[in-house]
């Protein structure tokens, strides 16, 4: 018997997507130029047209935000400000189902994972952050820790609104105004957000959204006005960006790339770590800066874990993003499907065995079927860079040491796993692996009050937490 | 003697296999099966899932209060859940107290319920505090009286304080009482067991020593079968068959009461143990409540909307 689940797609009526965007500047809509095609990848239907931000976009963006600090927002106590957060929260929350749909049809990852994980997270990290508000002083930093002024913020397109929520809800809570540049395939729900900033009443030019591409980005990064760059994206431009404010007095964070290491010991929770694996690559289609793309396995259960690992994988369901059944949604644009074809065909080339389970792919929008290498080294170059796509690369250690070796041997420094039920074992492991966060017999779960950052090539500075309230502050006395 | 090549049956030997199965992390499993509990089942595979769960009922009565009258109605029910539509398939089996295995059987074969077998609880249901003896005359009577499935429980007691071997003799047991005249489920009782790792290790022990199904509960202690001890279950059978090539089935019992539980429960099968295992000869959910919501959801499939409860017959 077959048990076929028959489509069950989200509407998407409740989403309504403008034509045509500008940018939001001073708490009002404003009129953009150069306008070019957001598309949902999942199809490749234009879905609107959102403007390139200029240099006198960014002046406008940074001017306003420089007036609304020092007449308004630096002024207000934290218990103000956590007011505005705390309503901003509750309306992202009220508007979860919208911000859901909006934020699957422009990135084209799942509805099951917009709606339950992307969304409540971005409520959680502006009730957290409201709740900091007023309590600065107990931050560790001195007493009456002051903000830096204006934050300029570069988000990716794999998490938009989240990323977004990482970023401005700590730099309002710490009293700092914002200029936001969205990723240029995704700038959607940054802009469904100002609307929520409106609907707040929040003060304007507490928060600017300017939209555009890397050039956009760089005339934020580059702003006098600009106090402080929060960035997330990619190690090359995280470089460029420590290049460009060298000698300045800006402050920095950086949240880059990972190829984070997932360890399974023979004495593991079997099903689960299969279960973890699954969750660590193909969670977001693998477009997660931490995800576990490199799985090292003890030898001696390697053979054992890889079948039970395929078994699993061809259960999972690829196809519509909005389908609420649906595993494993779209790959974000053509250009990163490219990258992910041609480093899977580096794969093939250097050795390493690919499998994917049978599945359909639409032709219509960019796929990339669930896709593991077997017979992997620390020389292949899908075990060193990062494919940022649903490709796993498969290492076996012999000894603990040997992996943990191998987990290291990195430039990146961001995620880690490790699967044991032995509690010893799990600590020292953890002591030992160099990386901003380590899951034990987890993988990717995040909380607002658990800092997330990386040691090495991953990034400057942590966000989230106590520790990621230091980003946005200067030391008090 | 040798049980699948794998264990002799000695005290010593299950306990060595028992140690090297996988731990199961409990935050792992629980998240597991909350994800799968999300599937969204409509239209014609909702259509598809409630005339299967129809078909894998074992419709149950388990009370002092049983009568001759109230298990006759209940094998009525059985045989033709809905009167109204005779598309409604049959349950899975009937499931009663041992005295009332003949009554079950004779009733049911005079309403043309042959295909419709009975399952009796035996072995001093639920607690399983008798003698040795006691349990397979107990055993004897059932399947003396007609019953083609027998659902024993285990020593609880015996499994926590580690007698494993003393657990699998008894399923050893029972099973040659039960020859080929009857199908064996073992009834872990999972409230009492506690943890997702003596899931695990009940199962294998009651698969090992020749269970044709392993059973979450009795249906008297709560919680019964909640969907991750079910998860693990479903892990157990399906690794199993890969050792084996023995396929076991699988009865969640207790607390499965509506439609959207037992939509839950047959995603869980379909992608743990796989859809192999979508039949009733392999997965039954004991239940009695569970039936009347299935009819009423499929009567609102059908009609577009809810009936009054008055529509589909009290037990």
């Amino acid at each position: 018997m077959t048990f076929e689940y028959a489509p069950a797609p989200e509407s998407r009526s409740i989403v309504d997507i403008k034509a045509k965007y500008g940018h939001f500047i001073d708490g009002k809509f404003v009129a953009g130029k150069n306008h070019f095609a957001t598309i949902n990848p999942a199809t490749e239907e234009v879905l609107s047209q959102i403007a390139l931000g200029g240099a006198s976009d960014v002046d406008k963006a940074v001017a306003a935000a420089q007036k609304a600090y020092t007449r308004t927002w630096s002024k207000l106590s934290g218990k103000e400000r956590g007011k505005y957060l705390y309503r901003i929260a509750r309306i992202l929350q009220e508007r979860a189902r919208e911000f859901a749909v909006l934020e699957t049809l422009d990135n084209g990852k799942p509805i099951r994972e917009t709606r339950d994980i992307d969304i409540p997270l971005v409520a959680a990290h502006f009730f957290y952050h409201a709740g900091w508000a007023d309590k600065l002083d107990y931050a560790g930093l001195g007493k009456s820790p002051q903000p830096h002024g204006v934050a300029g913020q570069i988000i990716p397109w794999n998490f938009p609104l989240l990323m977004l929520a990482w970023k401005v809800a700590p730099a309002l809570a710490t009293g700092n105004t914002v200029v936001l540049k969205p990723a240029e395939t995704t700038s959607l729900t940054a802009l469904l957000f100002a609307q929520v900033c409106q609907e707040a009443e929040l003060p304007d030019g507490v928060v600017n959204i300017v939209t555009g591409d890397g050039r956009t980005g760089s005339a934020i990064v580059n702003h006098p006005g600009i106090h402080k760059i929060a960035f997330t994206g990619s190690t090359e431009v995280g470089k460029k960006i420590a290049r460009a404010i060298a000698g300045t007095e800006k402050k920095a964070t950086l949240e880059l790339g990972g190829k984070g290491a997932n360890v399974v010991f023979d004495d593991a929770p079997i099903d689960e770590a299969v279960e973890g694996i699954v969750n660590g690559i193909f969670f977001n289609q693998g477009h997660v800066c931490c995800a576990g793309s490199r799985l090292i396995l003890q030898e001696g259960i390697a053979d054992e874990f890889i079948e039970k690992l395929k078994v699993r994988m061809a259960k999972i369901r690829v196809g519509d993003p909005l389908d609420k059944n649906t595993d494993l949604g779209a790959i974000n644009s053509r250009e990163q499907l490219l990258k992910i074809q041609e480093l899977a065909g580096v794969g093939d080339s250097e050795g390493a065995e690919r499998w994917s389970p049978a599945c359909t792919l639409s032709d219509k929008g960019f796929w990339f079927a669930p896709t593991i290498f077997t017979g992997v080294t620390q020389a292949h170059r899908i075990a060193r860079e990062e494919i940022f796509g649903p490709i796993l690369s498969i290492l076996t250690f012999r000894t603990p040491q040997e992996a943990i070796e191998k987990a290291n041997n990195t430039p990146f420094g961001l995620s880690a796993g490790v699967w044991s039920e032995k509690g010893s074992r799990i600590l020292w492991a953890t002591q030992q692996l160099r990386a901003g966060v380590v899951w034990a017999n987890t993988f990717n779960k995040f909380d607002p009050a658990s800092p997330f950052g990386g040691y090495k090539e991953s990034g400057w500075g942590r966000e989230g937490g106590k520790h990621g309230l230091s980003a946005y502050l200067k030391e008090g006395k | 003697m040798s049980f699948y090549g794998i264990v002799d049956g000695s005290e010593s030997s299950l306990k060595h296999f028992l140690a090297q199965l996988p731990g199961v992390d409990q935050v792992g499993a629980e998240a597991r099966a909350a994800m799968l509990a999300t599937r969204s089942i409509k239209t014609s595979s909702k259509r598809w899932a409630i005339d299967t769960a129809i078909s894998m009922v074992d419709l149950t009565t388990l009370e002092g209060a049983d009568t001759a009258g109230k298990v006759r109605a209940l094998c009525s029910k059985a045989v033709r859940p809905d009167p109204t539509d005779s598309t409604v398939p049959s349950v899975g089996a009937v499931c009663v107290y041992n005295d009332m295995v003949a009554i079950a059987r004779t009733h049911l074969d005079s309403i043309g319920g042959e295909h419709v077998p009975v399952a009796a609880v035996s072995t001093a249901f639920p607690s399983g505090r008798a003698s040795m003896e006691v349990k397979i005359q107990d055993t004897q009577d059932a399947i003396d009286s007609g019953a083609a499935e027998i659902d024993m429980v285990i020593d609880r007691g015996a499994f926590l304080s580690g007698q494993f071997g003393l657990v699998f003799d008894e399923i050893v047991k029972i099973r040659e009482v039960c020859g080929d005249r009857a199908h064996l489920k073992v009834i872990f009782e999972t409230g009492e067991l506690v943890t997702y790792d003596n899931v695990r290790k009940a199962s294998y022990l009651a698969m090992l020593a020749g269970a044709d199904f392993i059973k979450t509960s009795t249906g008297k202690v709560a919680p019964a079968a909640t969907p991750p001890v079910v998860l693990v279950m479903l892990e157990a059978v399906r690794d199993f068959y890969s050792m084996t090539n023995h396929r076991i089935g699988v009865k969640p019992a207790g607390g499965i009461r509506n439609t959207k539980d037992a939509i839950k429960q047959l995603v869980l099968v379909n992608e743990t143990a796989g859809p192999e295992w979508l039949t009733p000869e392999l997965f039954r959910i004991g239940a009695s409540a569970l039936l009347n919501d299935l009819l009423m959801q499929r009567m609102k499939m059908d009609d577009g909307y809810y009936a009054s409860p008055n529509y589909v017959t009290i037990d």
